[in-house]
């Protein structure tokens, strides 16, 4: 939307804005910006580094969409969004795009009409102790003080965890993560819950992480995934196959090194080919021109490079591949193929 | 009878003695003021001993603060196992805490200035004996420039609100004379026309004299406090005005309409109409309509302190006596000029303590915003700065630095508020 | 001669809707409720078209189905798989227990704090100058932090009580203070408990009825019966001797370290302290302002008028002075009252389960219903304002100088 008189901006938006309410696309492209929506601060996920830049795997996915659609993988504006807002800012169109460790569930998928896109990272809820306490097993949590962040899943899972094990437990609310560590970590809390990444990103911020252990015990599934606004299914494709492309792209080894060598002229993959927009006209049928993909695996490199960069073993976050290796090496990550 | 049969005549008088030790200095004023009772003088006692303790608690935290430290850790070292406040985290992260973190640090003199330049604004309007009242042009001319200096852009934005504004009033004049209700309506109307027109207008200026654009989502730190309380409260003082008039006017309809709207604000609490803000806003507006956050926010805030102080405004206008109204009416001024020119120069007067009593909670209220995600200074303590490795548990530090920055603004314009009493005060002299 | 007559009716005409101060009031109504009109069906329409757009609906049933989510504070019985309207219900009753508490809290700060204001004792003075303004210029929720983080930062964890030489033990061996909350021993209500407790209400009134009887015999013939000692022993003694009679039917329950935590007695969880306390003192330092304001209208002249009569400074207060303050000091009271009992929804920020934290909180993000949760949200604090707001009309109203 056009920058008008501040005053008249609340008008003229309501006038304005109420006649054309084009595809999540052409909006993104006039506005020249992707809005995505992220955590308040999840370090590896997604967070603000000293000057304010955001970084993270999450933020990785939104720069990877603004480059596919933009061409400039800076062109992001990061919502940060919290457990209770997320939903509500997707759904009013604050945000093109939610990339903030959201589980995709059957009523969010149908009831609170969005479409995930995908996931991007397969994880389950796990709990972590001091390693004082003596904890080895969730089983033994019985009577102890959960902190539990709100508005996400896990505080149900938790629920159901301890009813189905017929253990007391105290929940201890807390609105974000920051509070929650800081909850933990003053002991106002025996074990603190979340998604098992989460723990581990939250482990990496400590003073002294290998105080704390992660129990072995996951008691849930948690596919996280970007998600979209139901029924803008152009946008959706959009996102969908940039996520794709990236998971892709490691399976073929693309990288953000070689993609543009790759890209220059077709090469011996077809399938290479036609990811790059050397070979068939992927791009067209998505709405973007062929570079597309390119650019998306340029702006931070492929899935592998990004998640070795942002919450790999090399990081403090330390996170193993685990599930989220390509299917040819165990893990269960598969794409469609690009055809 | 001789005198030699006397043993003793004074000739001459005693010279004054000096008042017994325990009724006169600081002995008298001890007895007085610390000791008058053996209660009193075990509360005396127990004062001094909390006072005491609070100060040798304090004063070494204090004095051996450690004002320069990368993080909490390396703060801790230095200071050895020394009692000692790690004031490091407020030079280190002071920039966040004011500006919030994505303000970009270059342009902090922008909001610096706009700061700066309020005191200039408001000086005319709170000192109005001491400052030349052509001043007011420049109290008048603030709103924008402050705009313009805090959200950068073309120059042209504020200008052509400006113009709306004049264009707006210069229709309310040549109105006033049939019905100034009416005149209002129709100059307000007549400034959005003109608005909505400029908005088409300002392509050819969209780079004369741009400042660099900053989001709003960008701002942060105390900054959005001070800006809430600023904005909302000038914006809420003519709206509370209109609230109150229409509460106690005669037409049934728009005083209905006046006492639900503020009865309504006034019965939730302020954190529900920021849920609102946040959840629930976008649901009543057009579809793809997209409003800044804290544009969402001010608008709340706005019904919420306009409520509070129409009912402030209420009991000035409903402490003038009688008579007063019959006067207006007597010198055969309609509504609109006695209202102006009799009624509310009183009302406003005997309402000012209460509007700034309103004023001060309200900038006070504005730390609510931090509990929907918006980084204001208690959300930049409790997120970013609190959560970030290096300055994990420093709390007092940073909770001091809030309670004395609110401490000083809100302090401050309390004792305004009461000197200002004092110099309205009309009555006995 | 003639008499006044009315201005000469003239035939209505259209202008005179504008230009006719009579019926100029008619056209102003019909443009503020046009307008009022049209702002409700834009708002209305928008409303319709988002939802349809999103495939959502205005729909109560969420109420109806499992909560499946677990609350510390249980007042009534509660488990995860009771409804969002039960979890609803136990937010309300933790609302109210809150500002209950905070209530009475406040009100004794508050009037220790305004009656301290105006003692003579110049340094007990200072420092309550020095608590009222620095509690009514910083922001409540600031304090709420600030005294949550006592609760949690400063305070030993249940493990500190642990071991053979424990870094903390519990506080006479009864009331236990952790990060997690205080824990305190709570009655067993045994068999014949009723009994105890009934004696001990009548003790109460038997003690009001002695003090009013005290007093007509004062006034009525001039004999000055013991107050202090006689009310303590109607109070104390019948309850002692039934207690003791009936074999202890109340016992204590301590709190005792098992497990993670201590079980048994009375946890007072820290997020209800950190909320409590901290309205409690903030508003109590608005109290303290009104409660010196409400004794410093009362004019000197009473003060003095009842000091030339020969009564002594007790009594001047609690006969003189308290009676006319009171009725100054009432209504803002209530609407402090009023205060915090909004405020009490910044629970949010602490994790206590108020209804802001069950039906605004996760019973909003869980279900997505967010209309639906803000809209019952708010009617529940208006419900609670306007019966605080009528209750406060009545006490005007019977208060009310009956003048001559």
């Amino acid at each position: 939307m056009k920058k008008t008189v501040f005053l008249g901006a609340l008008t003229l938006a309501g006038l304005a804005a109420g006649a054309a309410a084009a595809g999540t696309l052409d909006d993104v492209k006039a506005r020249g910006k992707l809005n995505c929506g992220v955590t308040t601060g999840l370090v590896g996920f997604a967070a603000p580094d000293a000057n304010g830049v955001w970084e993270g795997f999450d933020v990785g996915v939104c720069r990877a969409v603004a480059a596919a659609v933009l061409g400039d993988a800076t062109a992001v504006e990061f919502v940060p969004t919290t457990g209770k807002t997320r939903f509500t800012a997707l759904a009013s169109g604050e945000i093109d795009l939610l990339a903030r460790n959201t589980t995709w569930t059957f009523s969010r998928d149908t009831d609170l009409k969005f479409d995930f896109v995908g996931v991007n990272y397969y994880d389950g809820q796990g709990f972590m102790v001091p390693k004082a306490l003596g904890v080895t097993s969730a089983k033994d949590l019985n009577g102890a003080t959960v902190c539990i962040q709100t508005g996400t899943t896990t505080e149900l899972n938790l629920a159901d965890f301890f009813r189905k094990n017929n253990m007391e437990y105290e929940p201890v609310p807390i609105e974000t993560n920051a509070e929650g560590q800081q909850q933990y970590l003053a002991g106002a809390c025996d074990t603190y819950t979340t998604d098992a990444s989460g723990l581990a990103s939250t482990r990496a911020a400590f003073e002294n992480p290998t105080d704390h252990v992660i129990l072995p015990e996951i008691i849930s599934k948690e596919p996280l995934g970007p998600l979209v606004r139901h029924g803008d299914n152009e946008w959706g494709d959009i996102a969908r196959w940039t996520l794709n492309a990236l998971i892709a792209a490691e399976e073929m080894g693309i990288t953000s090194a070689n993609v543009a060598e790759l890209g220059a002229a077709a090469g011996g993959s077809p399938e290479v080919n036609r990811i790059l927009g050397t070979e068939g006209n992927l791009g067209e049928m998505i709405g973007l021109d062929a570079q597309w993909a390119m650019r998306a695996i340029a702006a931070g490199g492929n899935y592998g490079e990004l998640f070795e960069k942002n919450i790999g073993e090399k990081t403090p976050i330390g996170l193993a591949r685990g599930l989220n290796a390509q299917w040819t090496e165990g893990g269960i990550l598969y794409t469609p193929p690009f055809r | 009878m001789s005198r030699e049969q006397l043993g003793f005549v004074r000739t001459e008088m005693l010279p004054e003695s000096p008042p017994p030790l325990a009724a006169t200095g600081l002995v008298k004023w001890l007895r007085e003021n610390l000791f008058s009772s053996p209660a009193n003088s075990l509360l005396t006692v127990v004062s001094v001993l909390v006072v005491y303790q609070i100060v040798t608690s304090a004063a070494p935290w204090f004095f051996n603060g450690i004002w320069d430290s990368p993080s909490l850790t390396a703060c801790r070292e230095i200071l050895g196992g020394k009692v000692g406040g790690c004031f490091a985290v407020l030079t280190e992260r002071w920039n966040q805490l004011l500006f919030g973190f994505k303000y970009p640090s270059d342009l902090y003199w922008r909001p610096g200035l706009a700061f700066v330049l309020l005191f200039v604004a408001a000086a005319p309007l709170l000192f109005g004996k001491i400052f030349p009242r052509k001043m007011l042009i420049f109290t008048g001319l603030y709103p924008f420039i402050a705009f313009w200096l805090i959200w950068g852009g073309p120059v042209s934005t504020p200008v052509f609100a400006l113009l709306g504004v004049l264009f707006g009033a210069f229709v309310y004049s040549k109105m006033v004379k049939t019905s100034a209700g009416i005149a209002v309506i129709v100059s307000f109307i007549a400034a959005l026309v003109f608005w909505i027109a400029s908005g088409y207008l300002s392509g050819p200026f969209a780079n004369v004299m741009a400042l660099e654009a900053i989001p709003s989502r960008d701002m942060g730190g105390f900054m959005i406090n001070l800006m809430l309380g600023v904005i909302c409260v000038s914006l809420s003082i003519p709206l509370g005005i209109l609230l109150a008039l229409g509460r106690q006017s005669s037409m049934p309809i728009i005083k209905w309409i006046c006492v639900v709207f503020i009865e309504f604000i006034r019965g939730v609490p302020l954190i529900t109409l920021l849920f609102v803000a946040n959840v629930v806003l976008a649901y009543f507006l057009p579809p793809g309509t997209n409003f800044d956050l804290i544009l969402r926010v001010i608008i709340m805030i706005t019904m919420f302190s306009s409520a509070y102080i129409a009912e402030v405004i209420r009991g000035g206008l409903a402490a003038l006596p009688r008579g007063q109204y019959e006067a207006g009416d007597s010198l055969g001024l309609d509504y609109a000029q006695s209202m102006q020119l009799i009624i509310l120069p009183q009302a406003l007067k005997i309402s000012i303590p209460g509007i700034v009593n309103v004023a001060v909670g309200l900038f006070k209220d504005t730390t609510l915003v931090s509990v929907i995600s918006m980084f204001d200074i208690v959300g930049m303590i409790r997120g970013p700065i609190l959560s970030s490795s290096e300055w994990n548990g420093v709390y007092w530090e940073l909770f001091g630095f809030a309670v004395v920055l609110f401490f000083i603004t809100c302090y401050g314009i309390s004792q305004y508020s009461q000197w200002l009493e004092r110099q309205l005060r009309t009555d006995h002299r | 001669m003639t008499t006044m007559t009315d201005p000469p009716k003239a035939s209505f005409q259209l202008s005179m809707l504008i230009y006719d101060t009579r019926y100029r009031s008619y056209t102003f109504q019909f443009i503020a409720l046009a307008l009022l009109i049209a702002l409700m069906a834009f708002l209305g329409v928008n409303l319709v078209k988002n939802l349809a757009e999103q495939g959502q609906n205005i729909s109560y049933s969420f109420l109806g189905e499992p909560a499946g989510y677990d609350i510390n504070q249980r007042p009534i019985e509660y488990d995860s798989q009771s409804s969002h309207m039960r979890a609803a219900l136990v937010g309300m009753i933790n609302t109210l227990i809150v500002a209950f508490l905070g209530c009475i809290t406040a009100t004794i700060f508050g009037v220790t704090a305004g009656i301290l204001r105006l003692s003579p004792n110049w340094l007990v003075r200072k420092l309550m100058a020095i608590y009222v303004e620095a509690f009514r210029n910083v922001p409540v929720l600031i304090w709420i932090l600030i005294i949550f983080t006592i609760m949690t930062a400063v305070l030993p964890a249940p493990n500190a009580f642990r071991g053979e030489n424990p870094a903390s033990s519990m506080f006479l061996d009864a009331a236990a203070f952790t990060n997690r909350g205080v824990y305190i021993p709570s009655p067993i209500w045994g068999s014949g408990s009723l009994v105890v407790v009934l004696t001990f209400l009548a003790s109460v009134f038997g003690v009001f009825y002695y003090r009013r009887y005290a007093t007509k015999l004062l006034y009525d013939t001039g004999r000055l019966l013991p107050m202090g000692w006689p009310s303590l022993a109607i109070l104390v003694l019948p309850t002692l001797i039934i207690f003791f009679a009936l074999g202890q039917p109340i016992s204590l329950d301590y709190p005792a370290l098992k497990g993670f935590n201590f079980q048994g007695g009375l946890h007072i969880r820290g997020s209800l302290i950190a909320l409590w306390f901290a309205l409690a003192i903030y508003t109590g330092a608005f109290i303290a302002e009104n409660v010196r304001a409400g004794i410093q209208a009362v004019s000197k002249g009473q003060t003095e008028a009842a000091a030339s009569l020969g009564l002594r400074p007790k009594r001047i207060m609690n006969l003189v002075i308290l009676p006319q303050a009171l009725r100054v000091i009432i209504p803002p009271l209530i609407s402090q009252y009023l205060n915090l009992t909004k405020n009490s929804s910044l629970a949010i920020a602490v994790g206590y389960m108020d209804l802001t934290g069950t039906l605004g909180g996760i019973t909003l993000n869980q279900t997505g219903r967010a209309i639906e949760a803000v809209l019952l949200l708010m009617l529940f604090y208006l419900t609670i304002s306007l019966a605080i707001s009528a209750v406060m009309n009545v006490y005007n109203n019977s208060m009310k100088l009956k003048e001559r």
